[in-house]
């Protein structure tokens, strides 16, 4: 945000907040130990708000839980920034100090009236003027936030309609009040910082940028492309236009993990080449002309990964890799060295020092302060700078110092997967406690706490469609069929029900997901699909057009 | 900003063991004892859990008091005379490693424990009546080995009733209570509600309570099942800290591996993400990288 791909706080910030906005986040079984900080905060006095579809076990702890609709979210933070306005607790100095755009947010906002946002929303207007008094007259406030909020058609909308809150109320760039958007995976947020991404070179710097692609060129010796590149999305439409025929994998499983899986399964199957460089032979190996063994990066290989508070941490080897699986630094350049370049064999540690030479935020980090200092948070760019905890506290200087943090105008934009008299529920999908993504590296342990994949109705939708617990019944979208057993969770609200992806060998969720796309972070919108569900004895209704039945892998 | 806050921070001044001791206000007498290099033993202690003073190891002698002071708790206040090595002090803490050591089986215990138990010559056996048939204290607490899921044991007859994983599966980590003191006397034990097996229990199988165990009562069921066999040998392990693989946490785990396995995962007390806590994917979700 502000230029800077990163939350802007340190965990134990929220132990000594004074309000918690957990949103579009089940962190109690998605990030339980971040969960441990939110609650020292709980403990200490701090007043939570939870935003969420579905009354989890994070919405246990909240003082208020707001069930919106799914998808609702930019509407409901705009409704929270008009009532901010309408009832002058705008934190006006900091507004005109630090940022801009502020009166065409304001007009913007001006039609989500608390009732409106009522209406679009299915959050009682009293809930939203609470939340939006409280927010604004805290001294700190933290908001929180996971794939509820990122993984939907308009992501960057919702992420934006946050920001605007945080800019509204200055609950940024001081300690205890922030942004904190919780990533997923491991080292995803490492990933973004090192390159790999499509516009971006290590250290966030953009690849466009003549001056900065200089420093690559005379580091590396070679011309670099001017124009950024595809993100994952954009691939697989390019893959269908035909314009992309080789595909190089490293430690993703997109054949059962990406949304709209039919789709996924035909674009893979119809490349020219297709390299899986992974741990296992996952359902994607199956389908490549190559597959590359690799060593485990958390326990079989050294190395660095970065967390969601931005803390750069060391890996490092504790087992000897199986077969003849090898880092993926070694393999890598063993394919340069084919390819006509002779890397040598750089260590970890090598190339670490080739990041610390180009990238402004990990100057500071040689490997002796990682290794003392338990990790250290980005921005850090001398051997002398003790790292950065918190982000953004320019924004406090007076006057401030570099560009102003712009307001962003955004609007209210229902689910692409819409709900009509034949498909009338909306499926979410999420993890739980013990399990992860496609099940590929969970599945190996036995966890008391798992009981497969199972489709989660409302107590009121169960009744009504005659479904008990147990039952295997049909759920059907508008791209296809998967069959998997009730589960009653009276923490569903009725019109609402629930699936994971961690067990597509066998339900096949992502059959059901829509790839609706946000065109800029290249996300789909897992979280809001149109589903019916079937009773199995009763005979299928007629599929839609351009649906097949059930496709299970076994 | 440039203005960062000022804090005030008072100093108190005592006497520990003849030694002058400052330390800030709110320090805790075992910790000012830790600033003047006194060692002082603890059991229910644990720098990531708050005290719950039911050991009694850790107490030490304060001028002018009644009884002796747990030093886990007390804070240490403005001209205080302290012992920790008078005979008063001494024989307590002999006493209450007797008693308890006479009642468990310690066989597992933290070395750390055991080499406390040695310093102060402490022989548990005095106080175990058992005879060659097993009658005594020993065997009033003695109880098969719960095993009921496939990822950690709990052996009760190494229970010494410490209370940190009470503690650390309620306010202080886990917040999840599924466990409690039931019972009292020599009936008090650990169990979950109505003593139901775990599976059927509020249990989420963090692990945080085997992470502060200090007898080996919870115990990795591969822990278990490799001294069963006789095949445990700690000389053989290495420890290395790396990161989790799962969420976006980062959080800090020690793998304990011996002949190329993982057989135990552990998390640094002192590290500021975890304070030793992990959840149940990176304490027991590592069995995928072995799966070979």
């Amino acid at each position: 945000m502000f230029g800077a791909g990163g939350g802007t706080s340190a965990y134990r910030e929220i132990e000594e907040t004074d309000l918690i906005v957990l949103w579009g986040s089940n962190a109690r079984e998605t990030h339980p130990i971040f969960f441990h900080h939110l609650l020292k905060g709980k403990q200490a006095g701090a007043r939570m708000f939870a935003i969420d579809p579905r009354r989890t076990s994070s919405v246990a702890w909240a003082d208020v839980w707001m069930g919106l609709e799914v998808g609702s979210d930019v509407a409901l933070a705009n409704a929270i920034g008009r009532e901010i306005i309408a009832a002058g607790l705008c934190n006006t100095a900091f507004i005109e100090r630090a940022t801009s755009g502020f009166e065409e947010y304001k007009a913007a906002v001006e039609p989500y009236t608390l009732e409106h946002g009522e209406k679009l929303t299915g959050v009682k207007a009293d809930a939203i003027r609470d939340l939006a008094h409280s927010y604004a007259r805290a001294d700190r406030a933290q908001v929180c936030w996971t794939l509820g909020i990122t993984e939907h058609h308009n992501a960057v909308d919702n992420v934006f309609a946050i920001i605007n809150l945080s800019l509204l109320t200055g609950h940024i760039g001081r300690f205890g009040s922030g942004l904190v958007p919780l990533r997923g995976q491991n080292n995803v947020q490492g990933g973004g910082d090192m390159g790999a991404l499509p516009n971006k070179f290590v250290g966030g710097q953009d690849v466009e940028d003549p001056e900065l692609r200089a420093m690559f060129e005379r580091e590396y010796g070679r011309p670099l492309l001017e124009k950024r590149g595809w993100h994952l999305s954009e691939m697989f439409d390019a893959m269908e236009k035909g314009d992309l025929r080789a595909v190089y994998v490293l430690g993703e499983n997109p054949m059962q993990s990406e949304a709209d899986a039919k789709r996924t399964r035909r674009l893979l199957e119809g490349l020219d080449h297709l390299v899986v460089q992974d741990i296992f032979l996952t359902k994607t190996a199956e389908v490549a002309d190559v597959v590359l063994p690799a060593a485990a990066s958390w326990c079989e290989s050294e190395g660095t990964v970065t967390s969601s508070e931005r803390r750069v941490q060391r890996v490092r080897k504790a087992l000897d890799p199986p077969g003849q699986a090898r880092d993926d630094i070694e393999i890598l350049a063993a394919l340069a060295r084919r390819l006509g370049t002779d890397w040598g064999a750089p260590t970890a540690a090598a190339v670490w020092e080739e990041v610390r030479r180009l990238s402004p935020w990990h100057g500071g980090m040689s490997y002796a302060r990682l290794e003392a200092l338990n990790g250290l948070q980005w921005p850090c760019p001398t051997d002398d700078h003790p790292g950065s905890p918190t982000l953004h506290t320019r924004l406090w200087d007076d006057p401030v110092t570099g560009p102003r943090a712009p307001f962003e105008v955004v609007h209210h934009a229902p689910p692409v997967d819409e709900l009509t008299e034949d498909f009338p529920l909306r499926l979410t999908t999420g993890r739980r406690l013990d399990s992860y993504n496609t099940g590929v590296q969970t599945g190996g342990y036995t966890s008391p706490l798992r009981h497969g994949e199972r489709i989660e109705l409302s107590p009121e939708d169960a009744e009504r469609l005659q479904m008990v617990p147990g039952e295997v019944v049909r759920i059907v979208s508008r791209r296809g069929s998967v069959e998997a057993p009730v589960k009653i969770d009276p923490g569903l609200r009725p019109g609402l029900t629930f699936m994971t992806l961690h067990f597509p060998d066998d339900v096949e969720t992502n059959i059901l997901t829509i790839d609706a796309v946000d065109p800029r972070s290249g996300t789909a919108e897992f979280k809001a699909a149109a589903v019916r569900v079937e009773k199995i004895s009763v005979a299928p209704a007629a599929e839609p057009v351009g649906a097949s039945t059930a496709e299970r892998t076994r | 900003m440039d203005a960062v806050p000022m804090s005030f921070v008072r100093y108190v001044d005592l006497t520990i063991d003849g030694k002058s001791v400052r330390v800030p206000e709110g320090t805790t007498l075992l910790q000012a004892c830790q600033s003047a290099g006194i060692e002082t033993p603890t059991l229910c202690y644990a720098e990531n859990l708050t005290p719950v003073n039911v050991c009694r190891v850790c107490v030490v002698e304060v001028e002018g008091a009644r009884t002796l002071v747990p030093s886990c708790s007390r804070p240490a206040e403005p001209g205080m005379v302290v012992h920790t090595d008078s005979e008063r002090v001494r024989h307590s803490r002999r006493l209450v490693f007797e008693l308890l050591g006479s009642s468990v089986d310690l066989s597992t215990a933290d070395p750390k424990y055991l080499a406390d138990m040695a310093r102060y010559e402490a022989v548990p056996e005095r106080f175990d009546t058992g005879d060659a048939t097993g009658h005594g204290a020993k065997a009033t607490v003695q109880q098969p080995v719960k095993i009921d899921n496939e990822l950690y044991v709990r052996d009760y007859s190494k229970c010494v009733l410490c209370y940190k994983c009470v503690e650390a599966c309620g306010t202080d980590a886990q917040n999840t209570f599924a466990i409690a003191v039931a019972g009292r006397g020599f009936h008090a034990t650990i169990a979950t509600e109505f003593e139901t097996p775990l599976p059927d229990s509020a249990c989420v199988y963090c692990g945080n309570c085997i992470g502060v165990c200090p007898t080996g009562a919870l115990m990795f069921k591969s822990e278990h099942d490799m001294r069963e066999a006789g095949t445990w040998d700690e000389s053989k392990q290495a420890v290395t800290d790396t990161i989790c693989p799962y969420c976006g946490v980062g959080c800090t785990v020690q793998l304990h591996v011996q002949d190329n396995s993982i057989v135990r995962v552990t998390s640094p007390h002192d590290h500021d993400v975890t304070e030793g806590h992990l959840c149940i994917k990176g304490r027991f979700g590592f069995q995928f990288v072995q799966n070979r």
